[in-house]
């Protein structure tokens, strides 16, 4: 593939995370370029870009950034979503980690763009290793006029401050996260009005991913019609992919999104290890359908991989060998979302809680034929029933292992044990990286 | 004084006081050292004055840097500095899994237990350092040394299993690599502990 990563190119250089390499690198460059034009034209060229976000929803950000209320008498913010709690994504922590300017380039064009003084990046509170080459990164900023009062002469003032979280996936839903940034519990809040109305303290307010935000600067360097050509049609520029699971060599994989599911996963990643079969692959973080291994021609686009039946997502895609219990599976995704659960909606707070019971009853072969039906059942009573979309997350394993898998469920009720071979989760990482 | 000149308010704790209840593990009195005020002070301003309570999570963090876990009386004291009740900080320090109202061991092992790390072993991890260690997840050894705990996605599932050690990041541990973990945090103490993997390989 003649395509050279955008993001991640550098990322194993040794200094790849410092302003002078940066800077070596045509680092805000594109900044200077925005700062030369109206803030309007910045975002009509986001717009032209055909941007989508990259944490999870692949909303056109220059979109986004238009409903920000500009006439508003109050201050804009822009809150960068680093929460990254998806399980199987850890895409914004590499590029946090090696490419910090990137963001931070990113940060203040967009608050040129939108009006803003002020970008707060809500970092999940794990990543505090990250968090410090980012603060390190930020003072480098500051010291050398990139960021602080009249940013390169310019008139324009930008802040950016890093927020730490403190261990809540819930966090990472763009309401929940604001609640979590005025310092209460992080729990959703009604949608309209959306957060570039009455967002941070009330105030308009644009949320957008870490990834997102580091593909502005691209735009600005590359132009809109080169990005949005980068790619199949509205999924332009680059993406990160993340893959892990059973793989041989799981890491982010930078491509446009023309590339296919099964190219990511055998090419890049490797495929499935030795003497072992692709059973199935959850293409975009853990709150979305399966796909089959007769599916993997499928393109890793927002469009292809909804066309096939699933959700690019945040882009995390876990891969499953033959010796995955699915089961056992939807059973540790329910523990994940019973515990995650910010406990706000009753049908999600009840609900995981009830699912992950009746899971794990018939992994433990003590279930009964009428439990399938049940769960079906309670899981279409979570969905589309709570303020967020963590409700409809967190049945998605349920529903789709019970869709392709039903013979599991019910070979486990039947046989009253796991009928796959007993040491399939004893086996080690095996993995090789990068 | 109170509505009648003949009592006094607050001999007793009712449902509805925006306070603590009393049997909550109080602590001794609590006050930041010099140098967390300082920092307090800094951070506080990077939010608007009306929202100081933005300040919280980074509040309560220098809390349990400094005396391990967060007691009522350090609810209460950061109460006081951002202007909000004790109930306000009690809600939000229940909420979040990285704050501990009870001690924990000096090292907290935390060992991803979702699906990626699931699927390479971060079972048989668990299983080895809670058999080394002779204590069940959510316990802390009697030397209280370790605390072990199960935890959610840390997201670094391209390294899995994945164990966080206080705030340091371990990667692909075998069961094997776990055990020696824990002897070297034994003989070395916080010396024994790593980075993140882009650290450690200093690339
Ligand atoms: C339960 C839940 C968790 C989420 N977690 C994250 C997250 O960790 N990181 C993220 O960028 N977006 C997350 N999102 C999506 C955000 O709500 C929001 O769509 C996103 O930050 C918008 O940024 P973007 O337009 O740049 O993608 C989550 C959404 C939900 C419902
Ligand atoms: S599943 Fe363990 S780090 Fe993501």
């Amino acid at each position: 593939m003649s395509f050279e990563p955008l993001l991640t190119k550098h990322v194993r250089e040794p200094n790849s995370f410092t302003l002078d390499f940066y800077l070596q690198h045509e680092g805000y460059d594109g900044l200077r370029k925005a700062l030369a034009m109206k803030p309007e034209e910045v975002i009509d060229l986001v717009k032209a870009s055909g941007l989508r976000g990259r944490g999870g929803a692949g909303f056109p950000t220059g979109m986004k950034w238009q409903f920000v209320d500009k006439k508003s008498p109050n201050p804009k913010y822009i809150a960068c979503n680093a929460d990254e709690s998806e399980p199987g994504t850890f895409k914004d922590h590499l590029l946090m980690e090696r490419n910090p300017h990137l963001l931070i380039e990113g940060c203040a064009i967009g608050c040129y763009a939108i009006g803003a003084k002020i970008a707060y990046i809500y970092i999940r509170g794990e990543f505090f290793h990250v968090q410090q080459v980012l603060e390190r990164a930020i003072d480098e900023a500051y010291a050398r006029g990139f960021l602080g009062k009249n940013v390169l002469g310019s008139g324009f003032d930008c802040d950016v401050y890093v927020h730490r979280g403190a261990g809540a996936y819930e966090a990472g839903e763009e309401t929940a996260l604001l609640e979590s940034l005025e310092g209460k519990r992080a729990q959703p809040r009604n949608k309209p009005p959306f957060p570039a109305v009455v967002g941070l303290y009330g105030c308009p307010t644009a949320v957008n991913n870490v990834e997102t935000l580091a593909n502005v600067p691209i735009i600005l360097m590359k132009g809109a019609e080169w990005y949005s050509k980068l790619g199949p049609e509205k999924n332009g520029g680059p993406k990160l992919f993340c893959i892990s699971g059973h793989v041989k060599r799981p890491g982010v994989y930078e491509a446009p999104m023309t590339v296919t599911l099964g190219e990511l996963i055998n090419e890049r990643a490797g495929g499935v290890r030795d003497g072992r079969t692709l059973k199935a692959v959850i293409p975009g973080g853990s709150s979305v359908p399966i796909l089959l291994p007769t599916q993997l021609d499928t393109q890793a686009s927002f469009d292809g991989v909804q066309k096939a039946g699933s959700l690019l997502g945040s882009a995390g895609i876990i891969v499953l060998d033959d010796t995955t219990c699915m089961v056992w599976l939807a059973e540790n995704l329910l523990h994940f979302y019973r515990h995650e659960s910010c406990g706000k909606c009753t049908p999600c707070r009840e609900g995981t809680d009830w699912l992950y019971k009746i899971l794990r009853k018939i992994e433990r072969g003590a279930g009964q034929m009428s439990d399938l039906d049940l769960l079906t059942s309670v899981a279409n009573n979570i969905a589309g029933k709570t303020l967020c979309a963590f409700g409809d997350a967190a049945v998605t394993p349920v529903l789709t292992t019970l869709k392709h898998f039903r013979h599991e469920y019910e070979a486990h009720i039947k046989e009253g044990h796991c009928t796959l071979p007993a040491d399939w989760r004893a086996r080690q990482g095996v993995a090789t990286h990068p | 004084m109170s509505f009648h000149p003949k009592m006094t308010y607050g001999a007793a704790f009712h449902k509805s006081a925006r306070d603590l209840d009393p049997d909550r593990d109080q602590g001794p009195p609590f006050e930041y050292t010099a140098e967390n005020r300082a920092r307090f002070d800094r951070i506080v301003q990077r939010y608007p004055d009306a929202q100081r309570r933005s300040a919280v999570l980074p509040a309560l963090y220098l809390v349990q840097y400094q005396q391990g876990h967060i007691t009522a009386s350090a609810m209460r004291y950061v109460a006081g500095l951002l202007g909000i009740t004790p109930a306000d900080v009690e809600d939000v320090v229940s909420f979040y899994s990285m704050f501990y109202t009870k001690p924990v061991g000096r090292f907290v092992l935390q060992v991803c237990r979702t699906l990626s790390c699931a699927l390479n072993g971060a079972e048989r991890v668990t299983e080895e350092l809670s058999a080394k260690l002779g204590i069940k997840p959510g316990e802390t050894d009697p030397s209280g040394t370790f605390t072990l705990i199960e935890v959610e996605c840390l997201g670094a599932c391209d390294r899995a299993p994945v164990v966080m050690v206080n705030d340091a990041w371990h990667e692909c541990l075998t069961p094997g690599d776990a055990a020696k973990l824990v002897d070297d945090l034994k003989a070395r103490g916080e010396a024994a502990l790593s980075g993140c993997h882009h650290v450690v390989e200093k690339k």
